[in-house]
């Protein structure tokens, strides 16, 4: 494993594709979609490696894998080292699988300036990946900025007709958010370096991650209790923003529903995934003490989110909206199972954000299809929809029942470990429960509601008459996303069981601070 | 009777500036008698060649250090590489102004000599340890400047940007050599060594302390309006509107610049004195971030924005400074060598957007840049980004490493402010963004784009994206620029 970086080549094989996109002649629209997948796949091949590769069991120092360590600015102790555990690695997967189902979906979907579609979304996919693999304090922030531009730019060019606005406010919003972070890093740096400086003079810091953890476990560097809140809320606001937690949401439907479908998918399937990623990898991990401090409010929060998206997604009329009112919903899903601070709750909390990256992002696609054939996603345009395209119904039903989280299908699998988590947390326990379970048949009925509008009953509007079924590539992007969609339902374990680790490893911190007590 | 003394003199230190301002001195002659009218570009070529030659001889100079003329002029790794960097400052501006000249009919071929001197004046100021010399620099580029901003004379506005600049900056003048003089009064010096050395002997006489302070405000206030601080900063948005483009382009990073540097060595000669100038340095930073920002968001005149957003950066780059002990000073070059290398480039997009006998430039004028120049709606995009302080970019290197070091040096409140105000200003710079790459085009704008310009975007665009991914060299040599200095 020394002697391929594999991490790099996950990493950088879309920015190679982009750049090789750059020389590609501008108006050639096939070729670029191509090429843009020939890379896709090679990429998601590549990080096949990781699954099979990675190996770790409770009790090692340390669950990072396919380490890769190099000076990047000595003078500040920021190196470019990645890494993966048990907590990215699945996320990385992720990312990796959508994107040429996403690049796959642009050939229905993008019709106006293709190559540099193409070119934003790899560069995109750097970003991205880049965020979950990053080692460094700093190429993190670095990564997680980034993924703003291409993202802004793909919802600005190609999107609906409010995407200026939309793009505006989605780049604000998170820009703004993630300001505050750069100062909890710097501090976090400072207060390292600072502490460290005393044994050992002339010390430069570090940005390294997993060299900081191991001072803040070792006791080396010891975070006031006052300092270590300050330093989690930043770093809290900046994942809120992203994932988003009610009340920071207000940025996701404009973005969303303005968005073109591939950039939803992504924006869907990954993107608010950075959020979650950030809070089990830096809040809980970094902060133990403030994260128990602060993790009641946050469930709340977290549940609030739930059941307002939830009702807010029934009465919309508008499918995108309704299917980004429930990413609200099911994202507060995700931050109850992390802030549960229990081995159940995170664990479900990942296989969650993988679940809804996979059913949400297959909705999204789901309502491209309608909307590319009938330029609108109002519901009551629709009814009787299954009558003509058989196939894509069939394949609807399914995705919406994962979403909405019927036992045998992902999305079953990872509330139930979520609620199970909620449920066990001495400090949220019932209640939090009873609301979770809530959420659950709101879902269940906002869901099927926008089902049975669509899909179901007479085929009433004339226009719907001669829709045609899924074509062969819509039919594969909806097929390869519905292959994880059962399997996970039906053998979570082989996602759970590399999971644990580094789960365990994540949760040390706030086991010693619970036993501090 | 006793014969003066001539204090030796060390003309090598010198170089680069001798070299400068001689060759300006000559090419005034040449441009004169040798020179044909309509082929002016001649001069700016020989201009560029004579910043280069400059730049060059400076290399031999890396390992000397040491002071001539009585100590009043030093050179160190410090000033040599802020020679450096006002070189390059000179040569784009002057490559940005080959063809903007002829477009708006005010070609002079006197206008690349005096931006030669000017470049003279803030090499002057960077190796000026007395109060004095520092001055003579002072004056040296700001009355190249008060003729370069009414350069467009026909123009009125140009003309009133020359002339609120030169009465404006008359008064600081006075403001500063009141206080230098006052200074002299109470330390019985004007070199930095006599002052420190002076302080350094506390207590003294409380006459002496008070004249001494007020001395101090007042140069303070005469730096203030060089480096255009909130609220000294009222001339900036006028004066760089009036004035043509390029000129505007290189007071933006020029006497910002300079100043900044020689406030850096005052106020790091003067650590005695830190106590005094640290609470009112930190003010006018506060202050000047925030209302340069804010000043930006209302702008609808481009040039008027990106004045505003100078202002802005100037309040950050003044963090470095005033924990330069801390490694601000390093934090304080990198920033302005990656400040200088975008706002250069910005101004270039500006200049080849710029129609002839027109004094607007609106934002409305982007919109839709991007289908008709793909390419320089891409640069322009990278230079906002980077004055915003986006990853992977220049700007965002340097927030960071300004920002680090001032949280070490224990002022993490101002931090705040920055990022806050960054945040603020991500408003803006992504405004004309959305304009070039999200909306339609509203009137035929023709961008010109000529070959010195392209260069210089070009050098702007990719100096900007290779200092936020691998800045690593630059640092080091950042770094090792600032040993002599004892920072």
């Amino acid at each position: 494993m020394e002697t391929l970086p594999i991490l790099s080549l996950i990493l950088w094989l879309p920015t190679l594709g982009a750049l090789g996109l750059l020389l590609a002649p501008r108006d050639n629209a096939e070729l670029a979609r191509r090429m843009a997948l020939i890379v896709a796949l090679l990429t998601f091949v590549v990080s096949l490696a990781l699954p099979f590769g990675y190996r770790a069991t409770p009790g090692d120092a340390s669950t990072m894998r396919f380490v890769e360590n190099l000076p990047w600015l000595p003078m500040f102790g920021a190196s470019y080292s990645l890494g993966v555990d048990g907590v990215s690695l699945w996320l990385v997967l992720l990312t990796t699988f959508l994107l040429p189902i996403v690049i796959l979906s642009t050939w229905d979907s993008v019709h106006t300036q293709v190559r540099n579609f193409q070119i934003l979304m790899l560069l995109l996919a750097t970003a991205m990946i880049g965020v979950f693999i990053s080692l460094d304090l700093l190429l993190f922030y670095i990564f997680w900025e980034f993924t703003l531009i291409p993202m802004t730019l793909l919802i600005g060019i190609w999107g609906g007709s409010n995407r200026i606005y939309a793009a505006r406010k989605f780049f604000l919003y998170t820009f703004s958010g993630s300001v505050l972070m750069l100062v909890a890093i710097i501090g976090l740096y400072v207060l390292h370096r600072d502490a460290l400086a005393i044994g050992q003079p002339g010390y430069t810091g570090t940005f390294n991650f997993t060299t900081i953890l191991a001072n803040l476990r070792g006791g080396a560097l010891q975070l006031d209790a006052t300092i270590e809140r300050l330093l989690f809320g930043a770093f809290f606001l900046a994942f809120a923003i992203k994932v988003p937690l009610w009340p920071f949401h207000t940025w996701l439907p404009d973005a969303h529903v303005e968005a073109p479908t591939a950039g939803s998918v992504i924006l869907a399937g990954v993107l608010l995934k950075l959020g979650s990623y950030g809070l089990i990898r830096f809040n809980l991990t970094l902060f133990p003490e403030a994260s128990r401090w602060a993790a009641p409010a946050i469930a709340i929060l977290a549940v609030i989110g739930i059941i307002y998206g939830a009702i807010v997604a029934f009465a919309q009329s508008d499918m995108k909206k309704l299917v980004a009112y429930s990413s609200v919903s099911h994202m507060g899903f995700i931050v109850l199972g992390i802030f549960a601070l229990n081995h159940e709750g995170v664990s479900g909390a990942i296989l969650q954000s993988i679940n809804h990256g996979l059913s949400t992002g297959a909705l999204f696609l789901i309502v491209g299809v309608l909307y590319e054939r009938r330029h609108t996603r109002e519901m009551a345009e629709y009814g009787g929809i299954w009558k003509v395209m058989p196939v894509y119904g069939g394949i609807t039903l399914l995705v919406t029942l994962s979403s909405a989280g019927l036992p045998g299908l992902n999305g079953f699998i990872g509330e139930y470990t979520i609620m199970q988590g909620a449920f066990l947390a001495p400090e949220l326990s019932w209640p939090f429960l009873g609301f979770a379970v809530l959420g659950v048949v709101l879902a269940a009925v906002y869901l099927l509601r926008m089902y049975q509008t669509v899909f179901m009953g007479d085929l009433r509007n004339p226009e719907n008459q001669d829709l045609n079924d899924l074509n062969p590539r819509e039919l594969t992007t909806l097929a390869a996303l519905c292959l994880p969609i059962i399997a996970l339902g039906l053998y979570p374990a082989f996602a759970f069981e590399p999971m644990q680790a580094s789960v365990g490893e994540v949760l040390t911190g706030i086991a010693t601070a619970v036993a501090g007590r | 009777m006793e014969s003066l003394q001539i204090p030796p003199v060390d003309l090598r230190l010198l170089t680069p500036l001798l070299i400068v301002v001689g060759w300006a001195g000559a090419l005034l002659l040449i441009d004169v008698f040798f020179v044909p009218d309509g082929r002016k570009k001649i001069t700016g070529y020989l201009a560029i060649a004579g910043l280069a030659v400059a730049g060059l001889a400076g290399i031999p100079l890396w390992n000397l250090s040491g002071s001539t003329f009585s100590g009043m002029l030093v050179l160190d790794r410090y000033s040599l590489a802020l020679t450096w960097i006002f070189l390059i400052a000179g040569a784009l501006s002057i490559a940005v102004a080959l063809d903007y000249l002829p477009r708006h009919a005010i070609e002079q071929g006197e206008y690349y000599p005096l931006i030669m001197f000017a470049v003279g004046g803030m090499i002057l100021m960077a190796q000026s340890a007395d109060l004095i010399t520092l001055f003579l620099g002072i004056e040296l580029l700001s009355i190249t400047l008060y003729i370069l901003t009414g350069f467009a004379y026909p123009r009125v506005a140009s003309e009133e940007a020359g002339m609120k600049y030169l009465v404006l900056g008359a008064f600081a003048a006075g403001f500063f050599v009141y206080g230098i003089a006052l200074i002299f009064g109470a330390t019985g010096a004007t070199s930095l060594a006599g002052i420190a050395a002076y302080l350094g002997r506390q207590p003294f006489a409380p006459q002496e302390e008070t004249l001494f302070l007020a001395g101090a405000s007042l140069v303070l206030i005469g730096f203030s309006f060089k480096i255009a601080l909130v609220p000294f900063h009222m001339w900036t948005p006028d004066v760089y509107e009036g004035s043509p483009t390029p000129v505007a382009a290189f007071m933006s990073v020029g006497t910002k610049g300079a100043a900044l540097a020689a406030l850096l060595r005052v106020t790091l000669a003067l650590e005695e004195a830190q106590t005094f100038w640290l609470p009112i340095l930190a003010v006018l930073a506060a202050a000047t971030m925030i209302l340069g920002n804010l000043g930006a968001l209302g702008q609808s005149n481009l040039k008027r924005m990106l004045a505003y957003s100078s202002i802005g950066h100037a309040g950050y780059i003044l963090l470095g400074i005033m924990v330069a002990a801390e490694r601000g000073a390093e934090a304080f070059l990198f920033y302005i060598l990656a400040y200088t290398l975008t706002n250069l480039g910005a101004f270039g997009v500006l200049i080849a957007l710029e129609q002839r006998g027109e004094a607007a430039w609106s934002i409305d004028d982007f919109a839709g840049l991007y289908q008709r120049r793909p390419l320089l709606a891409v640069a322009m995009a990278l230079f906002m980004f980077s004055l915003a302080g986006v990853p992977p970019t220049a700007g965002f290197m340097g927030k960071f490493f300004i920002f680090t070091a001032a949280y070490a040096g224990g002022l993490g409140w101002l931090v705040l402010i920055g990022v806050l105000t960054s945040a603020i200003a991500a408003y803006y710079y992504l405004r004309v963004v959305v304009k070039m790459f999200m909306q339609e085009p509203v009137r035929e704008v023709r961008p010109e784009l000529t070959r010195g310009l392209n260069t210089e975007i070009l050098i702007a665009g990719v100096a900007t994206l290779i200092l936020g991914l691998l800045p690593t060299p630059i640092v080091l040599l950042v770094e090792r620029s600032l040993v002599a200095l004892g920072g």
